[in-house]
């Protein structure tokens, strides 16, 4: 494991070192390679689909799944890697982006009934589609901050705890309240983003999934874009900053509070926007879809991959979604091996697989200065 | 909203409440204990107590154990099976201690990772019992609900119209407050628990003193883990089923038990316990029992709001009066 890492290094320290240009080409050969990837049919590469062979889940599918999943990571990246703050509640953000979506763009759920009854609008109305994505996005933002106002003052391990509480009330208020999300049955007719008629069949459709996935390409990118650009800012720094030690931010000058309820909402909305796009693909939400597991799995593809570090977090998100699919003849196996995996990656890396380079550093100090202590 | 629903069965409603918090009270000693010493939540005790329930099945199907014994047979069976309840859920916590957590600290890895560590026990733990003995050994493992013979019959030892005292809540109930007032007794008194408080207090002192601390983890991580033992014991007695994630809902539970009384604080976990199991009962009378999971984290996130260290403080290095 470790000569693997000293590979990745490497590897990372030729990339850092190149000459602008050649990097711009790297980084337009994997953008290329990436929006070709649900078309691949390069012999010898097609091992990789996970329908090879003729059987398993449809590609593409798969691949627009680990797309949303990276998308969640990177909203989430925000606050565990970033600003460490552990949201075991994510999946909670997650749901209220598709409900914002199915309750507000659905002409079957109770609440646009509910609107279009007491305001006469004609039966069948429905806010549109591209209306519904400031509301998802305002929804989350605002959930989120409801939601660390009281408890960003916590230590660490209560917040925990109460974000956990935060996406099961979500997932309960979603079954019990039948009048207002359709309870257990859920909402169906999920609005699709509009588009021209190819085939007699809407541009997005249930079918053709290469292009959700190119929608989500963008959407990813440009999620990506915003963290980036988030985390070599000022906020970013502060994040870092809180992360580190928060009661030296503090008298540094940080509003320690201020930032951290910031780190809360901006990954609350990218959570929502992931939620909202995966909700519009299936065309359906339940409350099933949204249990307390997802928020799991969606810290360990962050601390698997490498809490703080983005790509960490991308690696982990592919990793988590796409080796299941692929090994899909052992369905059953997956929780117990993914329980196994997360103790053993984590004992032998607690930095995780691909950690930002500052952690490396010092992941390395602490364990020289634990040993240090023992001699 | 139901007012005179509640009063009506004001007394059997409390009764009802206390019996389940004294089980939370016992489970939130496990949590108390590992925090007080270590600054960590085991995330995995919630499974600890899960692997106690199935020991006691176990016995029970050992044994032949079957509805209608007399007394003799019974109270010897329900021996055996805290026993191996005990047995069960102690060494879980020790292994789950020794493989998640010990090579952390040694690593001197920063606390989130031993959260993420302890989600990954838990997880196997619940896929080990859900999915994995099921592949080999078939039912009563799986991911079903597994009703356990209720050996002990039920009695009422108290019949009015005020109130129903049956002999099965009554043990609930003392040997709850034996085990709690047995283990205040060891941690404030004996000399052994004297080093548990120290390393409470101040790990590196407490290593000067010539305290082992790796010792002082293992025995706490002992400790909680027999007193969830005993928990699912009383819980198969209680309800007669279990699951292979029975322990989520009963973990959290305890948890805000622990959190309201004071984390860290033993007698706060037994406060804590009772209290949430009243609001609980009350509650589900009250409103309605699907909305009850609801009940622990709104409590939990008001406690935290209000009273972040809970009713009775939160140290265990100073728990004695």
């Amino acid at each position: 494991m470790n000569q693997i890492a000293a590979m990745t290094d490497k590897l990372r320290n030729r990339f850092a070192d190149a000459p602008p240009w050649v990097r711009w080409i790297g980084v337009a050969a994997v953008l290329g390679f990436a929006v070709y990837l649900p078309l691949l049919d390069i012999p010898g590469l097609n091992v990789i689909r996970t329908d090879y062979g003729g059987s398993g889940s449809d590609w593409p599918s798969v691949l627009f799944l680990v797309l949303i999943y990276m998308i969640v990571a990177v909203g989430l990246n925000i606050v565990v890697g970033l600003a460490g703050l552990l949201d075991l509640g994510y999946v909670g953000f997650y749901a209220l982006g598709a409900y914002s979506v199915a309750l507000f763009g659905s002409p079957a759920s109770p609440v646009t009934v509910w609107i279009a009854e007491k305001f006469g609008l004609e039966t069948g109305w429905a806010v549109p589609f591209a209306l519904c994505i400031p509301i998802a996005i305002m929804l989350t933002i605002v959930s989120g901050v409801i939601l660390g106002a009281p408890t960003l003052r916590l230590r660490g391990d209560y917040l925990a705890i109460v974000t956990m509480g935060f996406g099961e009330i979500i997932r309960i208020t979603a079954r019990n309240a039948e009048s207002v999300t359709g309870g257990a049955a859920g909402v169906i007719n999920v609005p699709k983003p509009p588009g021209p008629e190819i085939d007699g069949r809407d541009f997005f459709n249930t079918v053709d999934a290469e292009r959700w996935y190119w929608l989500v390409l963008a959407v990813l990118l440009l999620a990506i874009v915003v963290a980036r650009r988030l985390e070599h800012s000022r906020v970013g720094r502060a994040w870092m900053a809180i992360r580190e030690d928060e009661e030296a931010a503090v008298i540094m000058g940080v509003a320690a509070f201020k930032f951290k309820i910031w780190a809360f909402a901006m990954g609350a909305a990218l959570g929502g926007v992931a939620g909202l796009l995966y909700a519009s693909k299936y065309t359906f939400v339940t409350p099933q879809t949204f249990v307390l597991n997802l928020s799991f799995l969606f810290v360990a593809m962050v601390v698997i991959g490498g809490a703080g570090n983005i790509w960490g977090a991308l690696l982990g998100a592919f990793l988590i979604t796409y080796l299941p699919e692929r090994f899909r003849a052992f369905e059953d196996w997956r929780p117990f091996a993914f329980g196994v995996a997360l103790v053993v990656i984590m004992v032998l890396r607690p930095q995780g697989l691909l950690p930002s380079r500052k952690k490396a550093l010092e992941y390395k100090a602490r364990q020289i200065e634990a040993e240090g202590i023992k001699a | 909203m139901d007012w005179n629903v509640l009063w009506d069965g004001l007394p059997d409603h409390t009764l009802d409440g206390l019996t389940r918090g004294a089980i939370y009270a016992l489970v939130a000693l496990g949590y108390t204990l590992v925090y007080g010493v270590m600054r960590l939540i085991n995330f995995a005790h919630s499974e600890v107590f899960m692997v106690g329930t199935f020991a006691v099945l176990g016995v029970y199907a050992a044994l032949g154990a079957t509805v209608g014994m007399g007394w003799p047979a019974v109270v010897g069976i329900t021996l055996v099976a805290l026993a191996a309840a005990v047995a069960a859920s102690a060494s879980t916590a020790l292994a789950v201690e020794r493989i998640a957590y010990r090579p952390l600290r040694r690593k001197n890895a920063p606390p989130l990772i031993f959260l993420i560590t302890a989600i990954g026990c838990s997880l196997t733990l619940l896929e080990i019992f859900g999915f994995v003995l099921y592949e080999f050994f078939g039912s009563p493992f799986g991911r079903g609900v597994v009703s356990i013979d209720p050996i002990f019959p039920s009695r009422n030892l108290v019949e009015t119209d005020l109130i129903n005292i049956t002999n099965v809540e009554l043990l609930v109930m003392v040997s709850a407050l034996v085990m709690m007032v047995g283990l205040d007794w060891f941690v404030n008194r004996s000399r052994i628990g004297r080093g548990i408080r120290a390393v409470a207090q101040s790990p590196d002192n407490a290593a000067l003193m010539g305290i082992n601390q790796e010792r002082v983890i293992m025995l706490v991580f002992v400790v909680g883990g027999a007193m969830a033992g005993v928990a699912a014991l009383l819980w198969t007695i209680r309800y007669d089923v279990t699951k292979f994630d029975v322990g989520f809902i009963i973990g959290i539970k305890a948890f805000t038990a622990a959190v309201l009384g004071g984390i860290g604080n033993l007698r706060g976990a037994l406060l804590g316990g009772l209290l949430l199991g009243v609001i609980e009962v009350y509650f589900s009378v009250l409103v309605d029992s699907s909305w009850v999971d609801v009940t622990a984290f709104v409590v939990l996130v008001l406690v935290l709001m209000f009273r972040p260290t809970g009713l009775l403080g939160e140290s265990l290095g100073k728990a004695r009066a």
